[in-house]
């Protein structure tokens, strides 16, 4: 403690149980790491469950991919791989000691096509869904061919793309935080910690529909036409 | 690629912004790739397709936007005991749904392929 005390100058949000701030970091790093691993598992289960059933109903699996339409998922992958460049470039410029500025502009503009997303997905996809009938539950309508199995995929689709929307609303509520502290000058090039961690959660999320866009809108025979 | 932050204490790599734009590019070029391939008729193969596609771009998000590929080695050890752990709870599922349907065990680990084959 006494040794510690003698740098007079630390930078602030420096936590006194750890000796260098870079210790810090590596902390919080595998800390944030540690929780995605439980993310990883949480998506992981239906991930799998999603493979057992479509191994067990596959032609159903795919009359119900055919539901969903691959321009908005494919729009959607790219407006999330744009965020997380952004979100890259805010926290790069927290770390070279940018105007705060601009690390508020990047993650405003995260925040902004965070929000994009969520706005394609309820109103051009869960919407247009609800309209349809092909909403297990509470619109149904389909009756063709496979009904119940595509019933089955559609409550796979609700649920995983339900999920994966909740998380990114809680991203962009961390991304609100972010903006404020950020404009309270709590970040430094020397501390940084919350942008860096928050950063890995909002890739996280980025990465989960990486997998859901292919799982449920593409491989579903999308060459027979629909 | 190893530039250090020229502040005092700090470790950590800043990664170029070239980086970060050939990273963001190459993701926008699988996406597009992925969307095309999933339309031409490949049979079983695009699943494959699709998923090493996937991969692809996630270990581009985890090693590069991530920093993964600057991360300390308890870090890394973490991040691969989730993947082995969700690769074992993958692959104990699917070899007990999978082989629910063996009539004849003489058969045995002959049917492993056919029954992986299915999947796609």
């Amino acid at each position: 403690m006494s040794e510690l005390a003698a740098h007079s100058a630390h930078p602030p949000g420096f936590a006194h149980q750890f000796e260098t701030i870079a210790q810090q970091r590596e902390a919080g790093k595998l800390g944030m790491w540690v929780f995605l691993v439980t993310e990883i598992l949480f998506f992981g289960g239906m991930f799998t469950a999603y493979t057992v059933y479509r191994s067990l109903h596959l032609q159903a699996f795919v009359t119900g991919s055919h539901l969903l339409e691959v321009k908005f998922g494919a729009t959607n992958t790219a407006v999330l791989i744009v965020s997380s460049l952004t979100m890259a470039l805010a926290i790069r410029s927290a770390q070279t000691g940018k105007r705060k500025g601009q690390t508020i502009f990047w993650l405003i503009l995260t925040m902004l096509l965070g929000a994009t997303f969520l706005f394609l997905k309820f109103r051009f996809e869960w919407y247009h869904d609800y309209v349809d009938g092909i909403v297990p539950g509470v619109s149904w309508s389909y009756h063709g061919p496979y009904a119940p199995g595509a019933q089955l995929f559609m409550c796979f689709y609700f649920f995983m793309t339900g999920l994966h929307a909740l998380h990114m609303v809680v991203g962009i509520g961390i991304l609100t935080v972010l903006i404020i502290m950020t404009a309270r000058n709590k970040f430094s090039s020397e501390y940084y910690a919350p942008l860096e961690i928050s950063g890995l959660y909002w890739h996280f999320v980025d990465i989960v529909w990486i997998f859901l866009f292919p799982l449920l809108y593409l491989i579903g025979g999308r060459y027979l036409g629909s | 690629m190893s530039e250090h932050s020229e502040h005092g204490g700090s470790t950590e790599h800043v990664v170029p912004v070239s980086t970060y734009v050939s990273v963001f590019l190459a993701l926008i070029a699988l996406t597009a790739l992925t969307t095309g391939v999933a339309y031409m008729d490949l049979g079983q193969w695009n699943t494959v397709a699709a998923l090493t596609i996937a991969v692809i771009k996630m270990l581009l998000v985890v090693l590069f936007f991530m920093h993964v590929k600057y991360a300390a080695g308890l870090t890394r050890i973490a991040i691969l005991a989730g993947f082995f752990w969700l690769l074992i709870m993958i692959t104990l599922t699917l070899s007990d749904e999978l082989t629910r349907g063996w009539e004849i065990v003489s058969h045995g680990w002959g049917m492993i392929i056919p029954l992986m084959i299915r999947l796609l």
